[in-house]
């Protein structure tokens, strides 16, 4: 609005306008309303944002007692899976094997767990978003006996860090804490 | 002429429409109710924490039994001014029903203050088989689901009397003063000291009942505070615009002749 | 019209290509309006600021929105409980739904007052008429969507109009429901009409503004411009008072979100829909009732359905029922009277169509209902012949000042 004011040409029949026209106070409400449109924009946007009930359900409880040793769940946290898997102490020797500052993505495995035989990560692959295989006893599980994703050809290993293949990071480890010796609260 | 007729139209409409719909809802003009000055009410209007809180309590303890409050989860009573533990403690009370778990059962766990308040039963039929046939309403909405929604509630809940001589009132119903027909359904819920407040306010019928309008009030409309706020930001903002546009346009048209 | 009116060169270069800097240019800015017109020609504005309102908000409600039975008016209560700042929009969508008719029921009574849908601006006011509708039906299926009781029941009633058509009604009515009763089919279907219907209107919009260029505004005193000195640009000086009204407008509206957001909502709608119990009282939106007050002074279903979408419907040929040569009430004292007559038929219709339909509101009803008839096909036919109006000023811009005192 107050664009078109200052350029805007008189097309009336008589030109006594212009002065009338930059008036201060004409501006000042054209700049008011300016305001006033984008001050109404922010809740039309805003409420696309996640909304109270959602943010409330940011949190899962598990208990991890029950999955045994070279097993490995899927929980739900914020619609989206997330692995959790009790390490054989094989696995865990394999992902302490190599200089974590090597990798693409560089982490140690230590960094990345709060007890050695329980791997918490996000099971979403860090390349566009697919989940990647290696859950079930049956599944491929990559070169690295970690994850596989089928979508575009990432290996994950036993600590769910990228080996081989597109995707850019590790397996996301989301925040967690543990509640009770059995159970772990991610979020 | 013609801005005397928008004045006429806009009271005209407001007097003609405003009145019957507000009326039609209490179930006709049988009926005065008590106008109270709550905190919420007027321009500045606010909640009173304290006074939630005790109403809370009064839900708990009298009305949790046969009505429900599904639109209001734990986490809200943040409103009420309880923090993080206090509500976790308080959904902790609660056992809802979730699942299934890994062998397919449902099954029920301490509720978390991300879930609803549990109903006290099952669904409508149990509410009805175990209220003479009345189903109980849910008090999620209550405060605007009946026109003039706070003072129509306290005066219900105040509002109980011995019967005229001449009225017969049938089994399971009760005469109330600020019902319409005054046959209701409900026995009087509140006698006064059914409650023993932390903080040592009143119990008598009239403060408890009170107080858990206030709080019904928050469980319909939790966002008054702030609506009432933006409202009296937005009213300033908007009064200061419609005089510089008015002013603005005089300035313009100054020589249009 | 010429490209080269734009200093700007991109502007230029889009405009010769594709012209809609000139289109805006014509219709907001140079549009030649009458110097005359008084703040009763604002309604047209404001309409539009409503409809923008109205789809700006909807969409966005429309995102946290489920058009299911079990779903509907829990997902209105998450709107105003958990999505952020979504009791805001859905006030203001509820409000300005109601001050869209305030405006456009004004915008209509001007056009009666002042003539506005005399020759040549005949398809202008059908268009016109035309919006009312469709806002109708907009307006009806919206407020089906919280699915409250009065939802359920206005849907009910209003779709049961359609069984008074002899033979095919009770199936025009299971088709509108897809199904026997209202229920889950309804509600989706009202639901993607609703969202599609606010379109049409804008559609419809765009060539009611095209059909009032075509001719200019009319203008208080009726008669047309004669030339540059009648008339002045619509920028700035009907852009600056259309703000003023929208100031107005917006003030108004503000204070019924933030301070009465339900006054003009029903208590009952905050109550789940219950296909098994009629509330005591139904009453549609205040914006139907003088519709439903003739609806229901027909003691006879089809009649009844007939009078009241022949009430809308004679608004179609107003053009042709009055035939005096002269626009403007200012110089037609007799037709003054009974617009004024008219005006207070209509308030009363509306204030019987929300009161019971029993005793003396029912007598009433008729009466008011006749005299709507009345006005519209006996009234102003017989005044086009016997009225004596007052002599026509020469021009707006000569005598206009003289004119205006005389006419107050």
């Amino acid at each position: 609005m107050a664009k078109s004011t200052s350029n805007s040409k008189s097309s009336s029949s008589n030109g006594m306008q212009e002065p009338a026209r930059r008036d201060f106070i004409v501006v000042a409400t054209y700049a008011m309303g300016a305001v006033g449109a984008g001050a109404v924009a922010w809740p039309l946007i805003d409420q696309m944002n996640p909304a109270a009930d959602t943010l409330a359900l940011a949190s899962t409880e598990v208990d991890v007692s029950k999955i045994a040793m070279g097993q490995a769940i899927t929980v739900t946290w914020r619609g989206k899976p997330v692995f959790i898997r009790h390490r054989t102490p094989d696995e865990i020797a394999r992902a302490n094997a190599i200089d974590g500052a090597e990798l693409r993505d560089p982490q140690e495995d230590e960094a990345r767990v709060q007890r050695p035989e329980l791997l918490v990560v996000v099971g979403v692959c860090t390349h566009l978003g697919c989940v990647p295989l290696g859950q079930k006893t049956g599944d491929v599980k990559g070169d690295y006996d970690g994850w596989f994703c089928p979508c575009h050809g990432s290996h994950y290993d036993t600590s769910g860090r990228i080996r081989r293949g597109p995707a850019p990071t590790n397996l996301e480890v989301p925040p967690y804490s543990f509640l009770s010796d059995n159970v772990i609260r991610i979020g | 002429m013609m801005s005397k007729f928008i004045l006429t139209f806009l009271i005209a409409v407001m007097s003609a429409f405003g009145m019957p719909g507000a009326a039609s809802a209490a179930g006709g003009g049988d009926v005065t109710l008590l106008k109270k000055d709550w905190t919420f009410s007027g321009i500045f209007g606010h909640y009173d924490k304290a006074s939630m809180q005790r109403g809370f309590q009064v839900y708990l303890e009298v009305c949790a039994g046969c009505h429900s409050i599904e639109y209001m989860a734990f986490r809200n009573l943040a409103d009420l001014g309880y923090d993080e533990a206090e509500i976790k403690a308080i959904a902790a009370e609660y056992e809802v029903q979730d699942g299934p778990d890994e062998d397919g059962e449902m099954f029920m766990r301490p509720a978390r203050p991300a879930d609803r308040m549990p109903s006290p039963y099952r669904n409508d039929n149990e509410a009805r088989a175990n209220n003479n046939g009345a189903l109980p309403p849910d008090l999620s909405l209550i405060a605007k689901a009946r026109a003039h929604g706070p003072d129509y509630l306290y005066s219900l809940l105040v509002g109980y009397e011995d019967a005229p001589s001449n009225l017969d009132v049938p089994e399971g119903m009760y005469y109330n003063n600020a019902y319409s027909g005054h046959l209701i359904a409900m026995p009087q819920p509140i006698y006064g000291d059914d409650v023993e407040y932390a903080d040592g306010a009143s119990t008598s019928t009239e403060s408890l009942s009170a107080d858990v309008t206030h709080f019904l009030m928050w469980a319909a409309e939790p966002k008054l505070e702030i609506r009432k706020r933006i409202g009296v930001a937005a009213v300033f903002f908007l009064s200061i615009f419609l005089v510089m546009s008015y002013m603005a346009k005089r300035r313009i048209w100054a020589d249009v002749h | 019209m010429s490209a080269a009116k734009f200093s700007n060169p991109v502007v230029r270069w889009i405009d010769h290509r594709l012209p809609v800097f000139s289109m805006l240019d014509h219709t907001a800015n140079e549009y030649p309006t009458p110097k005359n017109l008084n703040y009763m020609w604002n309604f047209g504005s404001l309409a539009g600021l409503s409809l923008v309102i109205m789809i700006v908000t909807g969409i966005v409600l429309a995102m946290s929105y489920t058009a299911h039975v079990d779903y509907a008016f829990e997902s209105v209560e998450r709107i105003m409980r958990d999505v952020n700042h979504g009791w805001l929009i859905r006030y203001i969508h509820m409000n300005t739904a109601s001050f869209f008719f305030i405006v456009v029921y004004l915008h209509i009574f001007r056009g009666l007052y002042y003539g506005s849908y005399k020759a040549p601006r005949e398809l202008l006011w059908i268009l016109g008429v035309v919006i009312f509708l469709l806002m109708m039906a907009t307006a009806f299926m919206g407020y089906v969507l919280p699915w409250g009781q009065m939802s359920f029941w206005g849907a009910t009633v209003i779709t049961n109009l359609f069984s008074a058509i002899p033979l095919v009604g009770e199936s025009i009515v299971t088709f509108l429901w897809g199904g026997f009763s209202v229920d889950n089919p309804t509600l989706n279907r009202f639901f993607s009409l609703h969202y599609l219907m606010p379109f049409l209107i804008a559609g419809v919009v765009v060539l009611h503004i095209v059909a009032l260029h075509r001719f200019g505004s009319n203008n208080p005193i009726g008669i047309d411009t004669k030339g540059k000195q009648d008339t002045i640009s619509f920028h700035p000086y009907y852009t600056i008072k259309d703000i003023v009204g929208i100031a107005l407008f917006l003030l108004l509206l503000a204070v019924a979100v933030f301070f009465f957001p339900n006054a003009m909502g029903h208590p009952d709608n905050y109550i789940p829909a219950n296909p098994m119990q009629t509330p005591a009282h139904i009453v549609p939106e205040w914006y139907f009732l003088p519709f439903y007050a003739i609806l229901r002074a027909v003691p006879d279903k089809l009649g009844g359905v007939l009078l009241m979408f022949g009430a809308i419907a004679i608004l179609f040929i107003l053009p042709w029922l009055d035939r005096s040569p002269v626009r403007s009430a200012r110089f037609r004292p007799v037709f003054r009277i009974f617009f004024w007559l008219l005006f207070i038929d209509a308030i009363a219709l509306g204030y019987l169509g929300g009161k019971p339909a029993e005793g003396i509101y029912v007598t009433l009803s008729r009466v008011a209902t006749a005299w709507y008839f009345l006005h519209f096909l006996v009234i102003l036919p017989m005044l086009s012949v016997f009225e004596n109006t007052k002599p026509l000023p020469k021009s707006i811009s000569e005598p206009v000042l003289a004119t205006t005192v005389a006419a107050e």
